[in-house]
Parts: structure tokens; sequence; C-alpha cells
């Protein structure tokens, strides 16, 4: 089952729709601590990757494993060690940021006695103090997607799935969101897997890069090692040598649809 | 390399590394504690959807509309035209437990378009990711389902007091009302909650949540009594959960009305054992909602 600093671990790991193979023979070893980058563009598979890591998916086929234990037949001791931030909005708008915490902070065992207070901590880890009782309706975008994160670490998970944490972000929210990544990961030894599209952020943040094209892992090493691989000069340039095309081209018809229909939901 | 040159915080940290693996890996143990633990999940899932229907609670005043077009017009036009045998009822007295179980059924058979909102959005997906049996995920949904109804129930109450209608007060009959707007409501959020997994997205929800009201309502005991029905519609109605719901109302509710405690029980039991397995179903389909 891998050793004991391997947090991630996928073994011929692939998911299927029908005839359309979304993943397809994935093997990945991800350690302790680390901060992993899975990069690609839409429809690459990143998001049916994480989905299956986090217990939502089960594999078409091959393993995968969190800690040593396996996705499918230990799936609720999984969930325990594992936070997960999905590419949609999933704060509630219709709630305040600290009931928002406060569901999942009963949800993940967290003992009654110090709720209140683990809440504060993450609401003011997290710079949300002072909105902590407003509607996250009225909440930014960079806001809530804090807050997202705050929910997902509640009970210090050991590995933290964030799927696509700044799309749709301005940069000063962007940059925000990354240096409380980079908090917990320094501070809390999260090892962190990290889906994206914007290469530059994927670069100065993660120790290995993961690069995903039509279901199928291309290449998998540090920033400095993919660019020299490629003869690039900068990770972009390499992205588009490796997979034949740039990492940000536009969505499709539903994914938009989608993206908007959230963004408008929370005004 | 930025994560770790990052400034640590004045403050402490949420997330220390000392007392990280106690806390992490605390699963309950025993059967109790699993008992436990899924009550006070579900509670929390509960508790989390009286919060938002706190926040805005003018979707209750809407609701509150048609319950009280049926007592008004409806109820007053067909206790003129004395056709419907009430078993000695005032046709209105008749009606108000009928109408307040169509309006907990209104309520609670649009609940399931809250996860599709939700699956948009991404929130089941999270939720989904916590270790929370899916069982108490989709419990939790039906007892604000409940709760959402009992208010509902409060309203159309008030209004059958205002048209003179004489509604019974004990104790022990009020409990079995509460019970009884509970377990309906649920049955029927749950219900609603399983359409919503298969047919996946709002618009097909809609229509069918339209389709399916009415024959629930008119396949039932809730505007005139089973006994006047062609036989197909009577054996339909046998099988239809409202009309338990609706009988055990009937009896409890009015003052004029003596309840038998064995057809109580019958009522409470049917509705009981239907919300059993519904949830068993739904707990099983839910997380296909995500993939």
């Amino acid at each position: 089952m891998g050793s004991a600093t391997e947090m991630v671990c996928t073994r011929g790991l692939g998911a299927r729709f029908g005839a359309v193979v979304a993943v397809d023979d994935l093997n990945l070893s991800i350690g302790a601590g680390e901060i992993f980058g899975l990069i690609g563009r839409n429809g690459a598979g990143k998001t049916t990757t994480i989905k299956m890591l986090t217990t939502l998916l089960p594999p078409s086929a091959g393993t995968a494993s969190i800690a040593g234990l396996d996705v499918v037949k230990q799936a609720s001791s999984v969930r325990r060690l594992i936070g997960y931030v999905p590419q949609a909005l999933s704060a509630d708008g219709e709630l305040t940021g600290y009931e928002n915490l406060l569901v999942f902070a009963r949800l993940f065992d967290v003992p009654r006695a110090s709720l209140k207070a683990r809440i504060d901590a993450a609401l003011s880890f997290m710079g949300l103090a002072d909105s902590a009782h407003k509607l996250v309706r009225s909440y930014s975008g960079g806001m809530i997607r804090r807050l997202e994160i705050a929910q997902s670490t509640l009970h210090r998970p050991r590995v933290l799935f964030l799927d696509e944490p700044t799309i749709g972000l301005d940069p000063v929210a962007r940059e925000a969101v990354w240096e409380h990544i980079a908090r917990l990961n320094t501070e809390a030894g999260t090892t962190m897997v990290i889906t994206t599209h914007y290469l530059e952020e994927a670069e100065a943040l993660c120790q290995r890069i993961g690069i995903m094209h039509l279901g199928r892992l291309v290449a998998l090493d540090t920033p400095g090692q993919l660019k020299a691989q490629a003869g690039a000069d900068t990770l972009d340039e390499a992205f588009v040598r490796l997979t034949g095309g740039p990492a940000e081209r536009d969505a499709g018809y539903v994914d938009t649809s989608r993206t908007r229909r959230a963004a408008g939901r929370l005004g | 390399m930025r994560a770790t040159s990052i400034p640590r915080g004045p403050g402490a940290p949420p997330v220390g590394s000392a007392d990280v693996d106690e806390s992490r890996v605390a699963a309950p143990a025993g059967a109790l504690a699993a008992l436990a633990s899924f009550a006070r999940k579900t509670a929390a899932i509960a508790d989390m959807e009286v919060r938002k229907l706190r926040h805005d609670p003018t979707e209750l005043a809407t609701r509150a509309i048609q319950p009280a077009l049926w007592l008004l017009i409806f109820g007053q036009v067909m206790a003129r035209a004395h056709v419907v045998p009430t078993g000695g009822l005032p046709y209105l007295d008749f009606l108000v437990p009928g109408i307040l179980a169509q309006s907990v059924l209104f309520i609670a058979i649009f609940n399931g378009i809250s996860i599709i909102w939700e699956r948009d959005l991404g929130i089941v997906h999270k939720f989904l990711a916590t270790p929370t049996p899916r069982s108490a995920l989709v419990l939790g949904k039906a007892v604000s389902g409940g709760v959402r109804s009992l208010i509902q129930a409060v309203v159309v109450m008030l209004l059958a007091l205002a048209l003179g209608v004489k509604l019974c007060w004990e104790p022990l009959p009020l409990v079995g009302v509460v019970a009884l707007i509970l377990l309906g409501a649920a049955v029927f959020s749950t219900f609603s909650l399983i359409v919503a997994c298969v047919v996946k997205t709002r618009e097909r929800f809609m229509g069918i949540g339209q389709v399916l009201t009415m024959p629930l309502f008119f396949a039932s005991n809730a505007i005139y009594p089973t006994s006047i029905m062609p036989g197909w519609l009577r054996a339909i109605s046998h099988v239809n959960p409202l009309t338990y719901q609706v009988d055990g109302l009937r009896s409890l509710l009015l003052a004029g009305t003596v309840a038998d405690g064995g057809a109580i029980a019958t009522d409470l039991g049917v509705l009981a054992a239907v919300l059993l397995g519904l949830v068993v179903l739904a707990a099983r389909i839910y997380p296909n909602i995500v993939r």
C-alpha cells in the first residue's frame, strides 16, 4: 500500500462514462506535505481524478488510496482524512459564514466542547472574522473561496483537494487564496492536491506538477524539470509542447452556464 | 518557492500539528456511538436547513395562500352542496385535515429541487466527501421538510379556527398530529429527493413534480372519503401514503371525532415504514447525483 510518507497513490486508475474514457491508466504517488499540481485543459480528466480520490466517483479501473486506505473499500475512513474544495461554489449563500462552518464542523465530528473555538480560529485564519455573521451571499468571490477552504480544513485533514481554487477570482483575491493555501501547507503540513490552469501559479506553489491531456498523464516532474524536458523557457511553453495547445482554452456551453449560474446565485 | 516564504500570522493557526492525529481519526466506535453520531449528523443537516428558512421566511407567507383558497372557496361551495358523505361532520371540518395534508404534500414534493441546486453549485459534492452516512444526509433533509411543514400546519390550523372549525386541543392528540405531519412531510420530501436524483435537472424535476402532486392529492381521502371512489381509484388510494396521513389527522385534529387508537397506530406505522424504505433507497442513489 505504499510507504508511510505516501499520502496519495493511484495504480492504473481509470474512469469511463459509457464510451468516453475520462481518465486512463493514471499512476500517481504524492508524498506527505507535498503541494502537487494537476494541470490540463477542461476535459483533460483533472476533476474526474479528484472525484475518484475524494470517494465521490468509484473508479472504473485500477485502485487509489489515501494514506494507505482504499478509496472504495475504506471510503468512510478516507473521508475523515481528506478535505475537498470543489470547483463550483460550495458555500451556501443563504447561510452566514459561521453557519457554513458549523454544519461542517458537526459533520466532521469536531468535539462539541471545541466547536466554537475551532470555527472562530478557522475564520480568523482565513481573514473572515469580521464577516462571520453576515450571509455568504454578500461575500466577495475571494472571501467565499477562503470560507470554502476553511470548511474543508476544520477537521485538520491530511490531504486537501482543491479543484481550480482560483477560477473566476481577480488577481488580488487569487493572491490571497494562494497565500492561505501555502500557509496551511507550511503550518499544518497538509498535503495538497491542486488542479488549475493558471500555470504561473502552479509553478510558484507546487513542488511537482502532473500534466494531464485527454485523460492521460503525459508528464510528471518538478516545474524546472518539466521546462527542461520540453526545452521551454516558461511552463506555458512547456505545456503547449507537451500537449499541443495552450492550457486556457474556452470552456464549453455547459461549463460556462454552470459557472455563471453558480456566480449568479451568490450575486 | 512561495510556499516557504509566506510569513506566519501573528494569531495561533487553527491547524496545529501537535494534536492533529487524535482529532481527525476519531471514528466513533460501537453501535450505540454510531447511532448517536448518525442522530447528531442528521440534526446538523436539519439545523442547517432550518437556519436558511429563518434567514428568509418570505416563502412561508406565500405558501399560506393556496390552502386559504381551498378552504375559503372550495370548502364553502362544497359545504352548501351537501354531496359528500362525511360521516356526520360539517364538510368544512371534514376538509381541514385534508387541506392540511395537501399543503404539507405540496411543500414537501418540491423539496428535492434544492439538491439539484446544490449539485449545480458543488455543495452536495462537499457533503458527500465528509464522513457522514448517506442516510443521515437524506434524513436530515426529510426532517427539515417536516419542520417547514409544521409551520405551514400552524397557518392552516389558524385559518380553520377563523372559519369556525372546532379543533381538538388535547395534548396527546396534538402530539399525534405533529407526528403525522412530520412523518408525512418526511415521506414526500424523501420521495422528491429520489425523483431529483433520477431526473437530475431542474426543468425535468419541475415538470414531474407538477405531474405527481395532483394524482397523489386526488387519489386520496383529502377532499372526499374513499368510500365514494370507483374501485380502481380506491385501490390506488390505499397505497397512497397521503391517505394514511389524512386518516390519522382527521381523527386526531377535529374536536367532533373519536380517535381509534389502533387505526392511528396503523396510520403512523404505514408512514414510518414507507419513510424507512424511501430513506434506504434515497441513501443508495443520492451519490449518483454528483457522478
